[in-house]
């Protein structure tokens, strides 16, 4: 029944790329100058792409929503980026990334894909360095590493908290060089409205100048979309405000498979909500849960106080604490992975133990990390019976020295000293392992059109472990999709332009443009963000970090219900020629209200646990995830069918030859 | 609290702006000040008024979309942080906040707040990169040794957001404490060296073509900086500016 070819070489594991780049077909260098590409997405996959695709000669075209290329949301990346270097020395390889890549996925993502991530992953620390990113480094001169979540080596390469930044200038000046060459055009304050397909080919893009207003044609031979993931479906994210779904979702409307869209990343260590007010969540470092031990009170009647000002955490005795981690997982407890964390703190808070004023927080707390800090550092500098004063303030320094900036921004934006007071922290949507389905070759299911980065489903499976995104954004774009798309350019040598005045993008153009009008004419009774916060409560509450089938079904009812409340009622001012916040938000929120009810599907019909994706009714007795090899080994792409909820199932068997599929233990 | 916004409202590139007044209610000290905005907003758009338009976008300090020059001050009050992170705190009841754009002859206002920053992205194409192909043959990362001291200054400069603070500080309208850091993080390097004496030279020029003022060592690039990009970078570009030019 499966109309999907994966289009995965033959041959062993780790030739299988290898032989791939020497079977596929080359376009000469002056055939490349005829040819046009459009990137959708300036971040570090589209970033890369478009650099390296112009470099290689191709007209490229590339299209933002920010007002620079340099401000797309790789930018906020902190902790670093993933690459099986072994510089260490400690045992690492392509092999052992690959496993552990697999294994943190839960055994849902494609072998042969997440090798030749693996494979590439060196090169590209590489190529930044040449390029001049400023990684950090050990006083020899050499290239420093750090240990991340879920691993037993020393791989990650960083630039103190801001490697994403880093990474992204990186791909940014690369773009530069090729715009002032002239082989890059770059598009900025410029959304794609929608795909165009010319005899069932992606041969360009409908897009909204968002300072003029004007509707514009861009034609190419292909299209890549490397436009981010969708985690702001829960208007609460760590994601920018103006990421969104448009583009992946337009193509999906077009004939482009959606995998996955259940699996979701939620992060357990956020600065919680402050208040109704809020419009973004700030991520705190998972290596705070090294030295942080994370706790509610005991008793309810506590919390009621704590929450209500009546009481402060440091009152309460060590006994009427509980360390719900370190009680349920003995042997990981504070660090175990990010999905058993934020669980369990969602588990503590609906019980009502949750701490801050809307009850949706947990404690961590550094108290007995600067203690034991104070005491070796009073200890060795010969203070043997050091005072607890003393012990107290020579471990705040020590904890200043590993976290301070962390603490800094948690400060200023809670207003409280972490030194003197626990942290408050809860879990957040952070990162969309799902996206649109793509083979091999980095091609959607509509021929022509690519997906690159997280708008792609490929690598992560259904949980993507810390400093690998970074990896696979610029994997993706500098070293796999230059060398895929060209055979299927290679077709194209004698195409000649593709006019922009066909039937095909005059619909399409019309179908754009009766959207925008629907929009700026509706009855005018709720705001944008009205519609956007409802659906976030409606994503969070039923298809959170924990689903159940109830749940679900009410979700994909209650979407739909706000979808046609939506389209008839919603209020946007203003204009539609000219610059318009509003007439941008609405557009991305009819895309979430349509991409919400298909997430809920999808989480619906995927009876078991596994990664992100946690299923109440399949769960062992102590509360894990139960994941059911037999039955779902197997990718979700669905199908587009006029309706989020009439989507067709299409499954792609995932076939592992290489690793041996075993359950995650943490206890 | 209770507050009287003054926001500068402009149509478009081509219209008159004007000062416009707001009063607004219920602000706590938890928002941000961009929260506080999209109250004010929410509250417009439900009496059947215009929004007004202000760049942001990752709401978390580091992608340099918002801007605002608040009580005359680039990104406010408080130092070392973008707009996108001053919260309401810092502001007390009864108080009167001016929010203007920032102010610069080659920022020129697309609509209400949001001004055009696209000279900086020329002046990096000028320029700002290493010319290396990106397709993957390069040499391996270990054989370019660093000494740290001169890998974390160039990570220093680095992390330059590209808000435009620096030129809305300025009394001049200057450039130079931004591409300055962009010269400096590859002056640094090894990487930088083969192209230095172009880089320096097309930025500059480039910078000079974009209608930016000189600059006069007045520093106020520098205090204002939301990322506290020191102006030692200054200095080095102009070493390296004299040294490029009398190479020829």
């Amino acid at each position: 029944m499966s109309v999907l070819e994966s289009k995965i070489p033959e041959g062993p594991l780790k030739d299988k790329w290898t032989k791939h780049k020497n079977d596929i077909n080359l376009v000469n260098p002056a055939n490349k100058r005829n040819i046009d590409v459009i990137v959708i997405g300036t971040g570090l996959a589209g970033g890369s792409a478009a650099a390296t695709l112009a470099e290689l000669g191709y007209n490229v075209k590339t299209f933002c929503y920010q007002d620079s290329p340099r401000r797309a949301h790789s930018i906020a990346a902190q902790g670093g980026i993933n690459a099986s270097k072994n510089y260490q020395g400690d045992g690492d390889s392509d092999y052992r990334l690959f496993y552990d890549t697999v294994k943190g996925g839960d055994y849902r993502s494609r072998e042969a894909n997440v090798y030749r991530l693996a494979e590439v992953s060196g090169n590209i620390i590489d190529q930044c360095v040449a390029q001049g990113v400023p990684f950090a480094r050990e006083y020899g001169g050499l290239l420093d590493n750090r240990s991340f979540g879920g691993v037993l080596v020393s791989r990650t390469f960083y630039a103190k908290g801001q490697t994403g930044q880093q990474l992204l200038l990186g791909a940014y000046s690369a773009m530069n060089r090729q715009i002032n060459r002239g082989k890059i055009q770059s598009f900025n304050r410029h959304e794609m409205m929608d795909l165009v397909l010319v005899d069932g080919k992606a041969r360009g893009i409908i897009a909204r100048n968002m300072v003029t207003g004007e509707i514009e044609r861009h034609s190419a031979h292909a299209v890549v979309l490397a436009s981010g993931g969708y985690g702001n479906v829960f208007f609460l994210s760590t994601n920018a405000m103006g990421s969104n779904v448009m583009a992946a979702w337009r193509a999906h409307r077009r004939g482009a498979y959606f995998a996955n869209p259940c699996y979701t990343q939620i992060h357990p260590t956020c600065i919680p909500v402050s208040g109704e007010h809020q419009s973004k969540l700030t991520l705190m470092s998972e290596s705070l849960r090294n030295d942080g031990r994370i706790w509610v009170p005991k008793k309810k009647e506590d919390a009621i106080a704590i929450r209500e000002g009546k009481k402060k955490p440091t009152e309460l005795s060590e006994e009427e604490r509980d360390y719900y981690l370190e009680r349920r997982y003995p042997a990981f407890g504070n660090l175990v992975p990010r999905d058993v964390a934020s669980r369990a703190a969602k588990e503590r808070c609906d019980a009502g133990f949750g701490v801050n004023k809307t009850g949706e927080a947990v404690f961590l707390d550094f108290a007995s990390a600067i203690k034991r800090y104070g005491k070796e550092a009073a200890f060795s500098s010969g203070n043997k019976n050091a005072s607890e004063a003393e012990i107290i303030k020579l471990g705040k320094e020590v904890v200043e020295a590993k976290y301070g900036n962390l603490f800094q921004m948690y400060q200023k934006i809670v207003d409280q000293n972490p030194y003197e007071t626990p942290m408050m922290i809860y879990p957040a949507v952070h990162y969309t392992m799902g996206g649109l389905w793509v083979d091999y070759n980095l091609q959607t299911t509509i021929p022509g059109c690519y997906a690159a980065g997280e708008a792609n489903f490929s690598d992560h499976g259904a949980n993507r472990l810390g400093a690998s995104a970074l990896m696979q954004g610029l994997a993706d774009g500098y070293f796999v999709l230059p060398y895929t798309i060209g055979d299927y350019l290679s077709k194209d040598i004698r195409t000649g332009k593709i006019p922009t005045d066909s039937p095909e993008f005059d619909a399409a153009e019309k179908d754009v443009k009766d959207k925008i009008s629907k929009l700026m004419n509706a009855s005018g009774k709720h705001s944008v963000d009205y519609y956007h916060k409802k659906l976030g409560k409606i994503m969070w509450n039923k298809c959170g970090m924990a689903r159940n089938a109830q749940g679900l079904q009410e979700a994909l009812d209650e979407i739909k219900e706000l979808r046609e409340d939506f389209w008839a009622n919603v209020k946007v001012p203003g204009a539609a020629e000219g610059k318009n916040a509003e007439l941008e938000k609405a557009g991305r929120v009819a895309d979430f209200l349509e991409l919400g009810e298909l997430f809920a599907k999808d989480a619906l019909h995927r009876n078991e646990s596994c990664g992100g994706h946690f299923r109440e009714e399949y769960q062992t007795e102590e509360g894990e995830a139960l994941r059911d090899d037999e039955n779902f080994k197997y990718v979700a792409a669905w199908e587009y069918k006029g309706n989020p909820r009439d989507a067709q199932l299409h499954k792609e068997e995932l076939d592992f030859k290489n690793i041996e599929l075993k359950t995650r233990s943490y206890k | 609290m209770k507050l009287t916004l003054k926001i500068w409202r402009q149509e478009n590139a081509n219209a008159k702006g004007k000062m416009v007044t707001y009063p607004i209610d219920g602000v706590e000290g938890d928002m941000s000040f961009l929260e506080m905005l999209d109250v004010l907003n929410e509250d417009l758009i439900n009496k059947g008024e215009e929004p007004v338009e202000f760049d942001h976008d990752c709401r978390e300090g580091i992608c340099g979309a918002c801007s605002l020059q608040i009580n005359g001050e680039p990104h406010g009050p408080d130092k070392l942080v973008t707009t996108c992170q001053l919260h309401m705190r810092s502001f007390k009841d009864g108080d009167t906040i001016v929010i203007e754009p920032f102010r610069a002859k080659a920022f020129p206002v697309v609509k209400d707040l949001i001004v055009d920053r696209g000279a900086f992205d020329r002046i990096q194409q000028a320029g700002g990169y290493v010319s290396v192909n990106t397709s993957g043959n390069t040499i391996d990362a270990n054989s370019i040794p660093v000494n740290k001291h001169d890998a974390d200054d160039s990570f220093a400069a680095a992390t330059c957001i590209g808000c435009g603070a620096c030129v809305a500080a300025c009394k001049n309208a200057s450039a130079m404490l931004f591409t300055s850091a962009k010269v400096s993080q590859y002056a640094l390097l090894p990487q930088g060296q083969v192209e230095a004496t172009e880089r320096v030279q097309n930025m500059v020029r480039q910078m000079d073509l974009e209608g930016f003022g000189n600059c006069s060592n007045t520093g106020a690039c520098e205090i204002e900086c939301p990322k506290g990009i020191s102006l030692e970078n200054i200095a080095r570009m102009n070493r390296e500016y004299m040294s490029a030019t009398s190479k020829g």
